[in-house]
């Protein structure tokens, strides 16, 4: 037999196995879930869930497939939140510090009361990447912001109404196409493939007889 | 978190490592990987698999999971709303949506496709039976291959590819998957993906299993995120529609037998809906929750094969739907993550397979198949895996990153295996993990020629269900490159196509058609596919 525990799902009693997650407890129960269940490996934010733990105050979130249950825990699932998503047109964009004036306005109101960062399932510091993101220092947003997985619990917390992930997702484009250093090597690369340069190379091992081909590629020299 | 008998057995990788590091692991030769390959690969236990007794493959072996659903009741005869076929098809001259390219699946082949064909003009719909962005692109944490570095070509890339799929991929697929491998990660940046870089611009690239060249550009361990969610937000900047949690459950032919629509259900209100549509790309990806061979599996949770069934009631070829990639390092432990992927970007930074013996027992960047193979041997010939609650596993010595490339490599390279083991404290960088194969992709799917366009007039397939590209088996990196490549020349190409199409009038005969074939060949079943959802009780059922 194996250890139980009582959790509360949206507030009714299910009686589960200890060493399920959230989501597996959920499906235990009988859900057969349509919502809430996207990569079930922590990568996609799909599974945001709030809960409190019976007797205590902390009000805690978490990504339903990355959390084992505990005994009476009381949770809420979280399958959708209504982020506010600013369009923009990526090549007529530049990073700078008035961009986020112009299309995420409500950053300036953090009140810096820091419950986003304590929401965060991937425990990233959310209050700090809004306070580069207020300054201009888009790289500096992007770096802390990477293991975002827009899961939205952060805003689903902020008393400002700020969007987090998708201010994140911003400064993270701007540093991809503008602010990291360009590759050479990669454009470089580009244009000699258009202008045909592999070509010819290409076409001779495409040409040659199964047996040449597996030749080369057992004896291939391999990059140390 | 690890019990005793692990901790024990931690010991002697410990007392091991130091003289492993370095140490030169032999490469199998090619005779000896095709041995170990048809003792121990699942793709060769023969009964895994059924003989298709219908429809364009008839008489080729697939998983029987798949050949169940494939030979399975189409959705459309037993909806609750129509009393029968007939009456559905009445509904197709009014279609709830009516666009020049339709595309099943939101992911990162589905997403290209639609920022492509937006780019050549088309009224794109996007229908997804998640949300966009729920998809195994999601989930890929090593890297995209490209050959762009000096001592690199496309040819070299053509060569590794091929040799890697044991010389069966179609080669004018492969040719424009290692000839726009460097535009398409261009394309990529140039929409502001993070690409790991050194200060000076260069791509910091990596080794993958079976690559000559390092040419897996990453982005972190968070690659397919840091696509996905780019793509996703280029995707809603040009404000293509996108129809979520609604899955197409049936292709719509017009009476010439061209792909002219699909009919679609709402998950949650079970409505039926028709979308019309000049051309369409299927961008439905893998299947590994069908979890062939009772493998658990790395796939997000819609990963059911639906497209290539739709693909294949409709009349469209599979090619190698018997040949499935088993990941060789999915999570054996702790059971909460079990099968989840542990991305090989850990081999490519130098970790080794070790067994409970502390013997390093391979080379860790062997393809695939062949290390996934090599694990099973390991454990159930050898008997040197580690027992684990769900079955058994070998170390995947995670600690000798550290130690080769200095304090901080794990953070700063892997971030996000970090985190999944540190939620159930197990912290990599100071103990190795517990890892066991697990099913993480589908070679094989539905035929396409080079411009990606199905034997069905106007119905292209982009991304996983795609089968040739890989041949029998797909290096990494090659399918985040794949997505891209094949999605975006889905995208194209189809909307090129689109402004020439006269649709027809439409028709579901080939549902019945493909019916009265099941009856014939006195198929008798319970079950309705496309699946769309996989279900899970945990074992409710024995307690």
């Amino acid at each position: 037999m194996r250890e139980m525990v009582n959790v509360y799902i949206m507030g009714k009693k299910y009686t589960v196995p200890e060493e399920l997650t959230i989501m597996g407890a959920m499906e235990y129960a009988g859900y057969q879930l349509i919502r809430g269940s996207g990569c079930r490996n922590g990568f996609c934010g799909a599974c945001a869930t709030v809960y409190r733990i019976k007797g205590r105050t902390e009000l805690q979130a978490c990504l339903a497939c990355q959390k084992q249950v505990e005994n009476d825990m009381y949770l809420a699932t979280l399958p959708f939140f209504p982020l506010i998503k600013q369009q923009y047109n990526i090549n007529e964009i530049s990073p700078e510090e008035q961009l986020m004036m112009q299309l995420y306005p409500e950053i300036y109101k953090c009140i810096g009361c820091n419950a986003c960062t304590k929401a965060c399932p991937q425990e990233l510091n959310v209050m700090q990447y809004i306070a580069y993101a207020q300054r201009g220092e888009f790289e500096k947003c992007a770096e802390e912001s990477f293991d975002c997985v827009m899961c939205g619990i952060c805003s689903s917390r902020c008393p400002a109404g700020i969007s987090h992930p998708q201010v994140a997702l911003l400064t993270r484009r701007l540093t991809g196409k503008y602010l990291a250093p360009e590759s050479d090597h990669l454009k470089q690369r580009v244009e000699q493939i258009a202008s045909g340069q592999f070509r010819e190379m290409m076409q001779s091992i495409m040409q040659k007889p199964l047996e040449e081909i597996k030749e080369l590629y057992n004896k291939r020299e391999i990059e140390q | 978190m690890f019990s005793q008998e692990m901790m024990d057995s931690i010991k002697k990788i410990e007392a091991t490592r130091q003289s492993r590091i370095g140490a030169d692991l032999r490469r199998m030769t090619a005779d000896e990987k095709e041995k170990l390959l048809k003792e121990y690969h699942p793709d060769f236990v023969e009964d895994g698999f059924s003989t298709l007794e219908i429809g364009p493959n008839k008489g080729d072996k697939v998983p029987h999971e798949l050949a169940d659903l494939l030979q399975a009741n189409s959705r459309l005869l037993d909806l609750d709303n129509y009393k029968d076929l007939s009456e559905l098809e009445a509904e197709l001259i009014e279609p709830d949506y009516d666009v020049d390219v339709l595309i099943i699946g939101g992911g990162g082949a589905g997403a290209s496709a639609a920022i492509e064909a937006d780019e050549g003009d088309a009224d794109v719909l996007i229908v997804t039976k998640l949300r966009m962005g729920d998809a195994n692109t999601m989930m890929a944490e090593g890297g995209i291959q490209a050959a762009d570095k000096a001592n690199d070509s496309p040819a070299q890339h053509y060569l590794d590819a091929l040799g890697g799929g044991h010389y069966t991929n179609k080669p004018d697929l492969l040719h424009k998957l290692v000839t726009e491998g460097p535009d398409c990660v261009k394309w990529l940046n140039d929409l502001g993906v993070m690409f790991d870089k050194d200060s000076d611009g260069n791509m910091i690239t990596t080794h993958g299993g079976g690559t000559s060249r390092k040419r897996m550009h990453a982005a972190k361990d968070y690659s397919g995120a840091e696509i996905m969610r780019v793509l996703r937000d280029e995707v809603m900047n040009r404000e293509i529609p996108i129809v979520d949690f609604t899955a197409a459950i049936e292709l719509i032919l017009d009476d010439q037998g061209k792909a002219a629509g699909a009919v679609l259900m709402n998950l949650e209100t079970k409505e039926i809906l028709i979308a019309r549509a000049k051309t369409i790309v299927i961008a439905t990806g893998g299947a590994g929750r069908l979890h062939y061979q009772g493998f658990p599996t790395s796939n997000h949770y819609g990963a059911t094969a639906d497209g290539l069934i739709l693909g294949y009631r409709a009349g469209a070829a599979l090619l190698y739907a018997d040949t499935l990639q088993y990941h060789p390092t999915g999570v054996a432990y702790p059971p909460q993550i079990f099968g989840a992927l542990v991305t090989e970007k850990v081999r490519s930074l130098g970790a080794q397979l070790v067994n409970c013996e502390g013997e390093a027992f391979m080379n860790p960047l062997e393809t695939r198949d062949v290390s996934a193979a090599s694990i099973i041997r390991e454990c159930r010939t050898h008997k040197k895996g580690i027992a684990t609650a769900e079955g058994e596993g070998v170390w995947l010595d995670t600690p000798m990153i550290e130690q080769l490339h200095g304090e901080g490599t794990i953070e700063a390279r892997i971030p996000g295996m970090m985190r999944m083991f540190g939620k159930y404290d197990i912290d990599i960088r100071k103990v190795p993990i517990l890892v066991y194969p697990t099913l993480h992709y589908q070679n094989g799917g539905l035929k396409i020629a080079a411009d990606g366009m199905t034997d069905i007039e106007n119905l292209f397939v982009a991304g996983e269900a795609v089968g040739g590209i890989h041949g029998r088996n797909r290096l990494m990196g090659n399918s985040l490159l794949d997505i891209i490549v094949f999605g975006r020349n889905a995208g194209k190409n189809a909307s090129a196509k689109c402004k020439a199409v006269e649709t027809g009038r439409l028709s579901l005969k080939h549902v019945e058609a493909f019916a009265a074939e099941m009856a014939a060949a006195g198929i008798e079943t319970e079950k309705v596919s496309p699946l769309l959802l996989p279900s899970y009780t945990h074992g409710r059922e024995n307690d």
